[in-house]
C-alpha cells in the first residue's frame, strides 16, 4: 500500500504523477530531454545510465522499466542490460560508456566523489563536455526519480512481461506522450 | 575548477543552467511548482525542507541559497540555522518536524520512510499533498545537490551573494535566473 492515496491502477511513478499533475509535467519534460532529446549519446546508452543508477539505488520499478526501454532501443538485448546492472565493466559496451557509467555511479553516491581523473578518463575515450554534463544530470535525476518512487512506497510489480511491453511503448512514443494518457484519465482526482 | 567548460562567473547551479538551457527549463519549472507556487505549506516551510536536505547532503551552494530564501520568507535566519543543526529542538510546528523527519529519510533512501513516519505526520495535520510534496522536494534536492557537486561547480563562500539570491528566489521564484550576469573575479572570490 502506498503511503498516500495513489490510484491502484497506476504502478510506480505513474501513480505519483497522476496524483500531482503540476509536478508531473516538469518531471516528464526533464526525462524527455535527457533520455530522448537530440544527443550524441544514443537513446540506448542514456537508458543504460538511467537503468544502472536505478539499479544501484535498488528501485525495482525504475530499473525494470528503464532496463526494458534500454533493451527496446538495443534490439531486445536484455542480457546486455542485465550485465550492465550486475557489472558493467564486463559488459559489451564502449569504453566511453564505461567511463561515463563510472561517473554516474559516483554521482549516485555523492556528486563530490567525481574526480578530475574520472572526467579525464572519459574525455580520453572521446566523451564530450555535453556528454559528461548529461551523464551527471541523468544520474542526479534518477536519484530523484528513485527516491520519489520509493519514498511514496508506490506499487512496484514483479511481472517482467509488464515492463517489457511498456518499455517498447515508451521507447517508441517517448515519456511526455505516454504520460498524457494517464494524466488525462486521472485528472481531477 | 569545474569538471567541464561551464560559463565563468556563474555560481553553483546557475552554471549548469546557463550551459544547458534545454535541461534548465524543466528543472526551474519543477523548483518553482515545489517551492513557490500556492501550497498549504508556506514557501518558508518548503524552503526549510530544501535547505535541510541540502545541508544533509553538504552542498554549500544549495544549502546557502535556500537557507537565504527561507530566512527571507520567515524574516528570521536563526530558525533556519536551528533547523539545519537539529530540527527537533527548532521553533517550527510539530507538523513541519514530522515532515522534516520524512525528508531526512528520503534524502538517504526513499525506502527508509515507514508507515509510522507517515502516520505521525498525518496525526499532526499533514495532508496527502503535503506528504507528497515533502517527499518530492527531498528527492528533487537529492538531484539538484548531486548536479551542483557532480559538475564541480564554483560555490562562492560570500554570504552577501547568497543573501541577494535568497531575496530574488523568495520574491520571484525559480522561473527566471537570479544570476543574470557573470559575477566578477570568480577565482579570487572563491
Amino acid at each position: 500500500m502506498p503511503h498516500i492515496a495513489l490510484s491502484p491502477d497506476l504502478p510506480g511513478i505513474r501513480g505519483a504523477m497522476a496524483f500531482r499533475p503540476e509536478t508531473a509535467r516538469p518531471l516528464n519534460a526533464l526525462v524527455e530531454v535527457l533520455l530522448t532529446g537530440p544527443n550524441t549519446l544514443t537513446r540506448g546508452e542514456r537508458e543504460l545510465i538511467a537503468t544502472y543508477v536505478s539499479s544501484r539505488n535498488c528501485t525495482h520499478f525504475c530499473h525494470s522499466i528503464h532496463g526494458a526501454i534500454a533493451a527496446a532501443h538495443l534490439g531486445g538485448d536484455e542480457a546486455l542490460v542485465k550485465q550492465v546492472k550486475t557489472d558493467f565493466t564486463q559488459a559489451a559496451v564502449t569504453p566511453k560508456l564505461k567511463a561515463l557509467l563510472t561517473i554516474a555511479g559516483k554521482v549516485q553516491q555523492d556528486g563530490k566523489l567525481v574526480t578530475e581523473t574520472d572526467v579525464n578518463a572519459a574525455r580520453v575515450l572521446g566523451a564530450t563536455d555535453i556528454e559528461i554534463h548529461d551523464t551527471v544530470l541523468i544520474a542526479a535525476a534518477f536519484c530523484m526519480y528513485n527516491r520519489y518512487v520509493d519514498g511514496l512506497d508506490t506499487v512496484q510489480p514483479d511481472d517482467e512481461a509488464l515492463y517489457r511491453e511498456r518499455g517498447k511503448r515508451v521507447a517508441r512514443d517517448g515519456y511526455v506522450t505516454v504520460s498524457e494518457e494517464y494524466l488525462a484519465s486521472h485528472a481531477g482526482h | 575548477m569545474p569538471h567541464i567548460d561551464l560559463p565563468e562567473g556563474f555560481p553553483g547551479i546557475s552554471a549548469g543552467f546557463t550551459y544547458r538551457p534545454e535541461t534548465a527549463k524543466p528543472m526551474r519549472a519543477l523548483a518553482h511548482v515545489l517551492l513557490h507556487d500556492p501550497n498549504s505549506l508556506t514557501p518558508g516551510e518548503r524552503e526549510l525542507i530544501a535547505a535541510f536536505v541540502s545541508s544533509g547532503n553538504e552542498c554549500h551552494f544549495c544549502q546557502s541559497s535556500h537557507a537565504a530564501a527561507a530566512a527571507c520568507h520567515l524574516g528570521d535566519a536563526s530558525v533556519v540555522e536551528q533547523v539545519t543543526a537539529n530540527f527537533h529542538t527548532a521553533p517550527v510546528s510539530p507538523k513541519l518536524k514530522a515532515l522534516l523527519a520524512i525528508a531526512g529519510k528520503v534524502r538517504q533512501d526513499g525506502k527508509l520512510v515507514t508507515k509510522a513516519d507517515v502516520a505521525a505526520a498525518r496525526k499532526v495535520g499533514a495532508t496527502d499533498i503535503e506528504i507528497h510534496d515533502t517527499v518530492l522536494i527531498a528527492a528533487a534536492f537529492s538531484m539538484f545537490n548531486r548536479y551542483v557537486e557532480g559538475l564541480g561547480t564554483w560555490q562562492p563562500r560570500d554570504p552577501e551573494m547568497y543573501a541577494r539570491m535568497g531575496q530574488h528566489l523568495a520574491s520571484e521564484g525559480y522561473l527566471a535566473p537570479s544570476i543574470k550576469q557573470p559575477l566578477a573575479d570568480p577565482v579570487s572570490a572563491s
